[in-house]
């Protein structure tokens, strides 16, 4: 179901792989035998030694031998082990031939490539900074805000250690309740009716606290679907998805794709299509997944299809998963409309037991590094396995009481909400327009922090490939970090997820000034 | 709007949940935990409640809060520091963690053992604690249907954070009194063919340094027994070594480092991986502070990324990365905090013992692991433990831990914790137990 993915970038994985390990043993039987034998016999030889080498190991293996992973070889052992699947990841999980084994999992993770977080790295090795490192990368891969960190700064310095009870330890030591203090509840929930529109109540007895969003996806991941299961999700998504409902959860994402002529809307025609067939292939599908505003396009599901999202729900009896972190990052005309406010004016007809929100103070707030997280739900199972499972990803109890200080400061959210609409709808516009006179138009959005740019025009071929060539120019040429489509599963080459929230206006110019180098090397090579 | 309401009134079934959800490897109906809701509906306090159950079932630390507070309150700028810092505290979310915070964490560690062995920040990950810490090794080190090897009696969590969302299985090293509980190769070796016949394969073992429940430190002669053996069988050995800042004395306790150490790290160190956490040694378990150490550079990298469901705050990565790397404090918590923990074990085994209870003797923890088998009507029924746990909390009205929920072999033996309380309490507590044994030895 995911492309795979081929960045043209040093991946981190370095083993060798199983045929080349075999060649270490073949190719010395080949120089001793090609002495007398010739070529034929010379390769023969060794492949058929090789063959009959098999067929022993296969035979000592013992018999409960559950997985298809090779055994580790005991120490006494005189033969040096040679690989019994083809498998490469299977063998990149050792260190050495006789190194102690992770588990599949582990191998999965840190074989894990993707351009996403390849990009990350790169960018974080060589950062970009105005006075110290003017030639370095800039980061236009990962969605923060900045634009408004500057108020938070402020805050910070009044209260942030201040007041009479201030940052005291006193009471905040001890375990707390792991799925969030009360006090914390109660200004999340306020906080949350406030970005929602102010027409929704959200019932903190509804609410499980995360250490971010992140655990969040993965515990309802854990909750609503098992092992080998599948959830739909409209492509192209956030990366981080994969992460968070795959590797642990071991839930499939199967994607529901999306085109650039609907301005990647989902059609339910798509959606039914996709349950479908995966129906026939025997894959028993959970739910469904989608993020509002949407990541990376950054455009918002109107009521009519949050209706057909319910809809479709009860009529498959699944759950349906809203990503509504960027609720409060909204920049455009069209108004946000969560499904908490559907719920909340159609209760009487909805089962509310499949709907399921997740929501986080990382985006609307810009406090990323305090891990605050949100699972709402009116599922009191769900809940209640959900509260068990969120103390392996607690919010630390300080952060917890700083938090409920600065939500509780109605004017202060009040005027970082206004003065970030208002800067994030600046540089949006000014962006967006820039970008279109370089000839790279962006996907029509009002929220979230990035524009969704079609870069098709400059990759060659249109595949895949092309587009992680072009990836690779803005790297190294442009040295920007953006996101490849690929990246996030779209199904047309050659779109990229651009961040302009850690811009600040007076850095347009540098950063169109390098996309534009990347353009005329493109044109210049067509 | 398209609303089916006439599918609606025909679905009776409730959509489904996931089988980890309809589960109960949580374990929380085993009695470690009912005990606790017992508490929670009546709990003892001094003034408005001492009619009330008192919780002796909880590991926290609170002896040495004061130290912690006066420290913060001292330090209270470079708490609160630049308007700028904190500005890029909110943001940074690098699963890397904070430079400063990861050597404070090294530093500490290290300060912890004497300075007899050096921790590097690079092989540091950080995790929301020691509970997340443990299940994420599982997932790292072992496969779904594979087995980690634990002694008994062990941590009750462990069945839940080992097992639950990881689909591996715990086979148990039996201990008992015969040796002081300790590990003795006959048992692991024992434990090992058990899990093979079960069909499990085993990835490694989970020791407890110093032990929960026991409050015993681990021997060096037993760690090199454990290092031996993990590396014949070429397996991981994981060493949860969050209680040792709570040693009574600094010279007892060993930790599986130290013996790396003295080895040179041949051979053994990219299986060996340490847990820790700030949550008994300091008592802040509501900072939710826990860090992995692995000696195996995939682990640490693999660790990292998987850490992003479990991320320490950055603020209080910031508030804690000056105080911990503060030689001077940390010398004078640890010394402190030791001679504390002792005072009240001295006290509770007195106290035990004038009520004719004895105990393991132990150097270490935040509890003692008593010996009630002499008051079972049948010393070798789990049923009988069960129903003198269950005296002692409604009758006594005090919460202690009974060994089977621990996978103590030997029925009778009880985990108290003596840490989690002030000291007038703690009075009161032996006060009732000395009652208690008073009446049984009357009605005797």
């Amino acid at each position: 179901m995911t492309r795979t993915r081929e960045p043209e970038s040093k991946s981190k994985t370095s083993s060798p792989s199983s045929s080349s390990t075999g060649m270490k043993l073949i190719v010395p039987l080949q120089g001793v035998v090609q002495g007398r034998g010739g070529i034929l016999l010379g390769s023969l030889i060794p492949c058929a030694l090789f063959y009959f080498f098999q067929l022993y190991l296969k035979k000592r293996r013992r018999s409960n031998d559950k997985h298809p992973s090779s055994n580790p070889p005991s120490p006494s052992s005189s033969f040096p082990e040679l690989p019994r699947t083809p498998s490469r990841s299977n063998l990149s999980s050792r260190g050495s031939l006789t190194g102690v084994r992770l588990s599949r999992l582990a191998t999965t993770i840190s074989d894990d490539d993707s351009a996403y977080y390849v990009g990350l790295n790169r960018a974080s090795r060589d950062p970009y900074h105005k006075l110290t490192n003017p030639d370095g990368i800039i980061q236009l891969g990962l969605s923060d805000n900045t634009l408004s960190l500057d108020l938070i700064g402020d805050w910070m310095r009044k209260w942030g250690s201040g007041g009479d009870d201030g940052l005291s330890i006193n009471g905040i030591a001890t375990y707390q309740a792991f799925d969030g203090v009360d006090e914390l509840k109660l200004a999340l929930s306020d906080f949350m009716h406030q970005v929602m529109g102010g027409s929704v109540h959200f019932d903190t007895s509804n609410m499980v606290l995360t250490a971010g969003a992140t655990p969040a996806i993965e515990i309802l991941s854990f909750c609503l679907a098992d092992h080998g299961n599948a959830f739909l999700v409209p492509t192209p998504y956030y990366p981080g998805f994969d992460r968070d409902v795959r590797w642990r959860p071991g839930v499939d994402l199967i994607p529901v794709h999306c085109r650039s002529a609907d301005n990647f809307n989902l059609s339910m025609t798509a959606l039914e299509q996709a349950y479908s067939q995966a129906r026939k292939r025997g894959v028993k599908v959970r739910g469904i997944l989608v993020s509002n505003p949407s990541n990376p396009v950054g455009n918002m599901l109107t009521q009519d299809m949050l209706y057909n999202l319910i809809d479709f729900a009860e009529d498959k009896n699944i759950h349906l998963i809203v990503d509504e972190v960027f609720a409060g990052s909204t920049y455009g005309s069209e108004k946000f409309v969560s499904i908490a406010e559907i719920l909340e004016s159609d209760s009487e007809y909805i089962d509310k037991r499949r709907i399921h929100i997740i929501y986080g103070l990382s985006k609307d707030l810009a406090l990323a590094g305090f891990r605050v997280g949100v699972i709402y739900s009116f599922n009191k199972n769900v809940l209640a396995t959900a509260r068990k499972l969120c103390r392996f990803s607690s919010i630390s109890a300080p952060t917890q009481r700083l938090v409920t200080s600065m939500l509780s400061d109605k004017k202060f959210i009040q005027d970082y909400f206004e003065t970030n609409r208002n800067r994030m709808r600046q540089v949006h516009h000014e962006f967006v327009d820039a970008l279109s006179k370089l000839g790279i138009k962006c996907a029509k959005s009002s929220g979230g922090m990035f524009c969704w740019a079609d870069m098709s025009g400059l990759i060659k071929p249109y595949s895949e490939k092309g587009e992680l060539e072009l990836w690779e120019k803005f790297m190294s040429i442009a040295k920007i970090n953006i996101t490849p489509g690929s990246a996030c599963h779209c199904i047309e080459p050659g779109w990229f997820r651009i961040c302009f929230t850690t811009m600040s206006l007076e850095e347009i110019p540098l950063v169109i000034e390098r996309i534009r180098r990347v353009v005329e090397v493109c044109k210049s090579s067509s | 709007m398209g609303l089916k309401i006439e599918q609606q009134q025909h679905q009776q079934t409730c959509v489904e949940l996931s089988k980890i959800a309809i589960s109960n490897t949580h374990g929380e109906d085993s009695p470690y935990f009912a005990g606790w809701k017992v508490y929670d509906e009546n709990p003892y306090d001094e003034f408005t409640n001492p009619s009330g159950v008192i919780q002796m079932g909880l590991a926290e630390n609170q002896v040495s809060f004061d130290l912690l507070e006066k420290y913060l309150e001292e330090h209270r700028e470079t708490k609160g520091a630049s308007g700028t810092s904190f500005k890029e505290n909110a943001l940074f979310q690098d699963y890397h963690g904070l430079k400063s915070f990861r050597s404070a964490m090294a530093s500490f560690m290290g300060e912890i053992r004497g300075n007899r062995v050096k921790f590097d920040p690079d092989r540091i990950v950080l995790t929301a604690g020691a509970t997340a810490a443990n299940e994420l090794l599982t997932f790292i080190l072992a496969n779904s249907g594979d087995a980690l090897l634990v002694p008994t009696p062990y941590y009750p969590g462990f069945d839940r954070d080992l097992r639950w969302r990881t689909g591996v299985n715990i086979v148990p090293i039996h201990c008992d009194s015969s040796n002081n509980f300790q590990i003795t190769e006959q048992a692991l070796e024992s434990a090992y063919k058990d899990a093979e016949s079960m069909g499990y394969r085993v990835r490694g073992i989970l020791i407890t340094n110093p032990s929960n429940p026991l409050g015993i430190t681990i021997q060096r002669s037993v760690l090199e027994l454990l290092l031996d053996f993990v590396t014949k069988k070429n397996i991981h050995l994981v060493s949860d070594e969050i209680y040792s800042g709570s040693v009574f004395s600094s010279s007892e306790f060993v930790s599986v480092a130290e013996v790396l150490e003295s080895r040179n790290y041949k051979n053994s160190a990219e299986r060996v991986h340490i847990v820790y956490s700030l949550s008994k040694d300091l008592g802040l378990p509501g900072f939710r502070v826990g860090t992995i150490y692995s000696y195996n550079d995939k682990v640490v990298t693999t660790a990292r990324r998987m850490s992003s469901f479990t991320l320490i705050s950055s603020q209080t990565q910031n508030l804690l990365a000056s105080m911990l790397s503060n030689k001077s404090f940390t010398k004078s918590y640890i010394k402190i905090n030791r001679e504390r923990l002792n005072k009240r074990y001295q006290m509770i085994i007195e106290g035990l013992k004038s009520a004719g209870i004895e105990c393991l003797k132990g150097n270490a923890g935040l509890f003692c692991w008593m010996n009630l088998s002499p008051l079972l009507e049948n010393k070798t029924s789990r049923e009988s433990e069960l129903e003198l746990w269950n005296a002692i909390l409604r009758e006594v009205k005090l919460n202690i831990s009974p060994g089977s929920s621990c996978h103590c072999l030997e029925p009778g033996w009880f985990r108290v914790c003596f840490a989690n309380m002030s000291e007038n309490t703690l009075k009161i507590a032996l006060e009732r137990i000395r009652k208690f044994m008073e009446r049984i030895r009357s009605q005797q």
